[in-house]
């Protein structure tokens, strides 16, 4: 709302300012993080060439790239539904953690069932204990009015805490040294796209890639739908916009405040579908490993629209994956160079977002006079 | 003393000159340039040209800082003050007297002795140790004017100061104000409300489109000729369509309705109303004396404490009363399924989401009706959005929305266009009750006669409408009975025929009649 | 019983674990009691335990540790007031830019510069800041009771943990004696107020911003060079987000932010102790419940059940002229 008053240009192209601005401020965060590479004493192009290649060289690339394009498709909409809803859902990561430990139970102790009703109660059990996470914060916001930031910052730590004693004390594999369970059986285990593809003649090599994918660009359609084009997408998005026109209208703020939140904490809660049904094949501690956080990079690049999310999160992808790689060329750089890329890209695309507004705004009216633009009274 | 304005932008070459030791006015409608005006001077915004000379001496007023020192002092519309801060310390913020503020320290012990010497000298009482959010209205304002006169301002500039205060405040305000002008200090007084210009300028300036049209004596002009003035032609009232009709039945029963705020207080006390279809009630009264509440608690958005309302069925049919149906506590969903439409007060904070589109705003609140639906299906789960942007646009154009493009953001509107797109919304359904506060607040002229229009044409339809205004001249141009409310109740009912303007004015102050 | 050796000794670990707490904590009262809301303390911390470790190792000087600590922190609370103040951006979004932004660069410089995998060398005690023992503090050990608690409990730290209990008082003075601290409040509050009193928003709430840097360095110096000995990634490991728990538990105010933080310190230690020990009533608690205990203590009182905690109004909203 606050952004509207930032001197927005009136007479620009609309897409100036999804388009545009995102791909300038991305630009800075790149040109920042280039500095940094050139600080340390590498080259920037060799550092960029390394990273694509990484990520895009070879199809096990892509498919890895893809991988953790997939977590970050569900952290990011997490993030996102609940930010039409004017909530800022930090707690991605825990609603993460927990989603896994019910996934994990279904996978567990369910493994009798055949497959498709297996995914489907562990697909079940992941959202409804990432729900479940995010409910108390939301009702504490919706009826008490603790702010959801603090909440669920603390959530995260309370999940780290009660999954390290469950996974540590409860779940452990008899006998085993590592806070994991017992690996899943084979039957619980989520079809992989190489093999997908070679039931259908094509052979593409293998990469922890999954059917998860699919249901992730699924969850976004859905999720793109239900916003713009379902009467409790437009509640959901009028709390977010002006809570009081909510009221005016007869809508519950509190009700959309749980149900966005619980549908955000149910979309992080998925991430394990990917991570834990799809890769590792067992519980494990910390198996979110930031990705909560990534959604947040993701959904404001995006700009919490399900496409956006669904670029920002391959961009994301392809930065993990290839930074990955960096190690064993660079002696010099790590893969956390990544995360430097991350919190710039938070910090351009978020916190300094309209920082190049007006001059963009004023650069686009020099250079097409009139031309192009609407002028709305 | 004289101060000189050359062109300013928002303010189109305004020259202005204002005498020591006078009530200065300053009038004008709404976006006429007065809080513009004041703002340069107080150094808030910074004019593109023009000159300020203060005693003879040109003086830059870049910032609020250089302002004080110059010696003005402004007392905002909104208070600007420190809400958990006890008084004397909203006294001190910016002139502290020293770094450090000990109880024994320089500056509490100079800012208490000057409190009690400015209460002596201007009768400006205020407990240096009170909780200021505490204070009632009256009392804060006090506090502003103590802040400006600590700081030695000359001139004080105050800003709609009797917007939000009773009768009796705003006379005790003024009463303030002739002790000031007494001390020889220079007032100047921002409103647009002429009464309070009359009782206690000297001297009035009139602004319109951000520029002076006059400048005259108070004491040779009257109402009369500075609304014409201000408004830039005669205003003449509206001509009816057509009388009411009497024979209409009871649309809305109120009885002994209370409303409490978040804080406890009671907004609404004891009110009893009632409305016919075809009728056009007038809620009058000064801002802040429970109207709003009453509109709130009829619209279903505020918790209701007591009484009932209940909005009868079937209002057509001769003279008799229709079936009832309580309405304490329903929704403001629940209202709209009954035929209860309502135009928010404050259309941009409550009646639309600024940047969802036109569209988004032309069904809010009936957003759940099957003819949104994908094949009209109530069942169905998903928008028709092409209907819904065809209908918004036939609407735009029925309504005179401008621009007709129902995909452009709210907030793109102007004031006048977002209150047609608005009024569109809850008049096309034709409801049985029509809530409406301030229609025109904000609005420019042109759209506010298409706006009059179209309430009056819904009340010939047989509409019940209840219109709240603080603006007396559009209650006595549309309603066909008029109630004043004072401290949240009713004191004084007449039918608007017999509306004698002085009589609605003390009923406004909060004076009963005796028997 | 315990004995009261134990207890000495959970109460001496409770007040090492709340000195980076108390900075922490007090570096979130400046700020959000200016209005710029801090979920960035964690990432300020971290740099300044990077910085002041790998300048205390090159130098081999714990003070030009503190001060390229103290640098380091502020630097990141100046890209936070920049984007929050100058460019009125969202305040959590660049909390959370500065505390990723402190994770990716505390590892990639470490790794870059010192080759061990993110850690930067040990300290010798030269490089660090060592106990201070207080004058008699052996002399008066066989006393009893006053004896051990003056020599283990009040002397015996280093100069960071008198200096985080000094920045208590010093916070509550200028807080509510000092014209500084009357124009703070006024600006967490109600900052038009102060605008239209001719004093410069921005500025007010960029030094209560390098406030909070300054203290961020004083957290994060303590923990890489007083209480270890070297920069380890990640280490602060949450402390930041446990301080500003204290802060909203302590009600944004100096005195009750202290014993938040000496609650929650006591809490961290206990953990240590009660690992297999059962206890009177409750039995075995699992080590990960204390741990969680700050944060679930916060979230009840978010909810509000013993009394509103309520952020200073203007938290986290930025200041345009003219809108209300």
């Amino acid at each position: 709302m606050k952004a509207e008053t930032l001197g927005a240009p009136q007479n620009v192209p609309w897409w100036i300012d999804p388009l545009l601005l995102t791909l300038c401020n991305l630009a800075l965060a790149f040109a920042f993080s280039a500095l940094l590479v050139w600080f340390i004493g590498e080259s920037p192009p060799a550092i960029a060439a390394e990273l694509l290649r990484g990520a895009f060289g070879s199809a096990e690339a892509v498919g890895y790239t893809l991988f953790y394009a997939t977590n970050f498709i569900f952290t990011g909409l997490a993030v996102a539904v609940a930010y039409h809803c004017g909530l800022f859902n930090i707690g991605g990561e825990g609603q993460a953690y927990i989603g896994g430990l019910g996934l994990g139970l279904v996978a567990l102790y369910m493994d009798a069932l055949p497959f498709p009703l297996l995914l489907l109660c562990a697909m079940l059990a992941a959202a409804l204990f990432g729900a479940g996470w995010s409910l108390v914060p939301a009702v504490l916001q919706a009826k008490r009015g603790s702010h959801v930031v603090i909440t669920t910052i603390m959530f995260n730590f309370i999940a780290a805490a009660l999954m390290n004693y469950l996974l540590v004390n409860v779940l452990i594999k008899p006998g085993s040294m590592s806070p994991e369970t017992r690996v899943f059986a084979d039957s619980a285990h989520l079809p992989m796209v190489h093999d997908l593809a070679a039931a259908v003649g094509l052979g593409l090599s293998a990469s922890p890639l999954n059917l998860s994918f699919f249901i992730a660009l699924l969850c976004c359609a859905a999720t793109w739908l239900f916003l713009w084009h379902t009467p409790w997408g437009y509640e959901v998005r009028t709390v977010g916009g002006n809570p009081r026109a909510a009221v005016y209208a007869g809508i519950s703020p509190s009700r959309c405040i749980i149900l966005a939140m619980c549908l955000s904490g149910g979309l992080a809660g998925l991430l394990s579908l990917n991570e834990i049904l799809g890769s590792q094949h067992r519980l494990l501690i910390e198996f979110t490993a930031g990705y909560g956080f990534v959604g947040i990079a993701v959904a404001l690049m995006g700009r919490s629209h399900p496409a956006g999310i669904v670029l920002a999160a391959i961009l994301f992808g392809a930065l993990y994956q290839g930074g990955a790689e960096l190690a064993y060329t660079f002696e010099r750089i790590s893969k956390d160079i990544v995360i430097v890329i991350q919190g710039l890209v938070i910090l351009f695309t978020g916190a300094l977002g309209f920082m190049l507004r007006p001059p963009l705004g004023a650069a686009w009216a020099k250079i097409f006079r009139g031309g192009g633009g609407r002028a709305v009274a | 003393m004289c101060k000189a304005f050359g062109p300013v932008r928002a303010n189109d070459d305004i020259s202005l000159a204002l005498a020591k030791g006078k009530i200065h006015g300053i009038v004008g409608e709404n976006g006429a340039g007065k809080t513009t005006l004041m703002n340069v001077l107080y150094g808030c915004q910074r004019a593109d040209a023009g000159e300020i000379y203060i005693n003879g001496a040109r003086r830059s007023l870049r910032s609020s800082a250089a302002a004080i020192r110059a010696g003005i002092g402004m007392v905002h519309q909104h208070f600007m003050l420190v809400d958990n801060f006890s008084v004397l310390e909203n006294i001190m913020l910016g002139c502290e007297r020293g770094m450090f503020l000990g109880a024994n320290s320089p500056g509490p012990r100079r800012a208490r002795a000057e409190l009690q010497r400015l209460a002596a000298e201007y009768k400006l009482r205020a407990d240096p140790d009170a909780l200021t959010g505490d204070l009632p209205v009256g009392a804060q304002q006090r506090v502003e004017m103590l802040k400006t006169l600590v700081r030695g301002a000359e001139i004080l500039i105050l800003d709609e100061p009797t917007g939000a205060l009773t009768p009796q405040e705003a006379d005790d305000l003024f009463r303030i104000l002739r002790v000031i002008r007494g001390q020889g200090k220079t007032v100047v007084l921002i409103t647009h409300k002429l009464r309070e210009i009359m009782a206690v300028s000297d001297r009035v300036t009139v602004m319109r489109d951000g520029r002076v049209v006059a400048v005259r004596e108070t004491r040779d002009t009257n109402a009369g000729e500075l609304s014409e003035l201000m408004v830039g032609r005669a205003v003449a009232t509206e001509s009816r369509t057509a009388p009411p009709r009497r024979d209409s039945g009871t649309a809305l029963t109120v009885k002994n309705l209370r409303v409490r705020d978040r804080h406890r207080v009671v907004r609404v006390r004891d009110v009893n109303l009632s409305l016919r279809s075809g009728e056009i009630l007038g809620v009058a009264g000064v801002a802040g004396n429970g109207q709003s509440e009453l509109l709130e608690a009829l619209a279903g958005m505020c918790r209701v404490d007591g009484g009932e309302i209940v909005f009868h069925r079937g209002g057509g049919g001769g003279g008799g009363d229709g079936q009832g149906e309580a309405a304490a506590g329903s929704s403001p969903s629940q209202l709209r399924a009954k035929g209860v439409a309502h135009v928010p007060e404050d259309r941009r904070a409550t009646g639309m989401v600024a940047f969802e589109s036109a569209s988004h705003a032309a069904i809010l609140g009936y957003h759940r009706e099957a003819q949104y639906r994908r094949g009209r299906n109530p069942r169905g789960i998903f928008f028709d959005w092409p209907f819904i942007g065809a209908q918004t646009r036939r609407r735009m154009d029925e309504f005179d929305v401008r621009p007709p493009l129902p995909e452009i953001r709210a907030a793109q509107f102007s004031g006048g266009n977002q209150q047609k797109l608005i009024l569109a919304r809850e008049m096309v359904r034709e409801p049985r009750v029509l809530l409406i506060g301030q229609p025109t607040r904000g609005v420019d002229i042109g759209a506010i006669e298409f706006i009059h229009r179209k309430i009056l044409t819904l009340r010939d339809q047989g509409s019940a409408i209840l219109l709240v205004s603080v603006e007396l001249e559009e209650i006595l141009a549309l309603a066909d009975r008029i109630v004043v409310m004072f401290n949240g109740a009713v004191v004084g009912e007449t039918p608007a025929a017999a509306a004698d303007e002085k009589q609605l004015g003390r009923w406004m102050a909060g004076v009963r009649d005796e028997g | 019983m315990p004995s009261l050796e134990i207890v000495l000794s959970v109460l001496d670990s409770s007040v090492r674990l709340a000195v980076p707490l108390v900075f922490a904590a007090l570096a979130g009262l400046y700020s959000e009691r200016s209005g710029v809301v801090d979920i960035g303390l964690e990432g300020k911390m971290l740099a300044a335990a990077f910085a002041a470790a790998a300048a205390a190792g090159v130098t081999q000087s714990a003070w030009l540790g503190l001060c390229a600590g103290v640098a380091a922190s502020c630097a990141l609370a100046l890209v936070h007031g920049f984007a929050c103040i100058t460019h009125k951006g969202d305040h959590i979004v660049s909390g959370m830019a500065v505390n990723i932004l402190a994770f990716g660069l505390t590892v990639i410089l470490g790794v870059a510069w010192f080759a061990q995998g993110g850690r930067t060398p040990f300290l010798g005690s030269e490089a660090r800041f060592g106990a201070l023992v207080f004058p008699g503090a052996d002399a008066v050990a066989p006393l009893p009771l006053l004896g051990p608690v003056y020599r283990e409990l009040l002397s015996g730290h280093n100069i960071l943990v008198y200096l985080a209990f000094a920045c208590v008082g010093a916070t509550a003075w200028a807080l509510y004696r000092t014209r500084f601290g009357l124009r703070l409040r006024a600006v967490g509050e109600n900052p038009a107020a102060v605008d239209t009193a001719g004093i410069s928003v921005a500025f007010l709430r960029y030094r209560a911003v390098l406030i909070c840097g300054i203290l961020c360095g004083f957290a994060g110096a303590y923990l890489s060079t007083a209480q270890g000995a070297a920069f380890i990634s990640g280490m602060t490991a949450g402390k930041g987000f446990i301080a500003l728990a204290a802060m909203i538990f302590g009600k944004w105010r100096p005195w009750p932010v202290l014993s938040a933080c000496l609650l929650f310190g006591f809490f961290e230690a206990s953990a240590a102790h009660i690992q297999g020990v059962s206890l009177p009533l409750v039995g075995a608690v699992p080590v990960q419940a204390v741990q969680a205990l700050p944060y679930l203590f916060t979230v009840v009182i978010l909810a509000g059940f013993f009394g509103a905690a309520v952020a200073p109004r203007a938290a986290g909203k930025p200041y345009t002229r003219g809108e209300h």
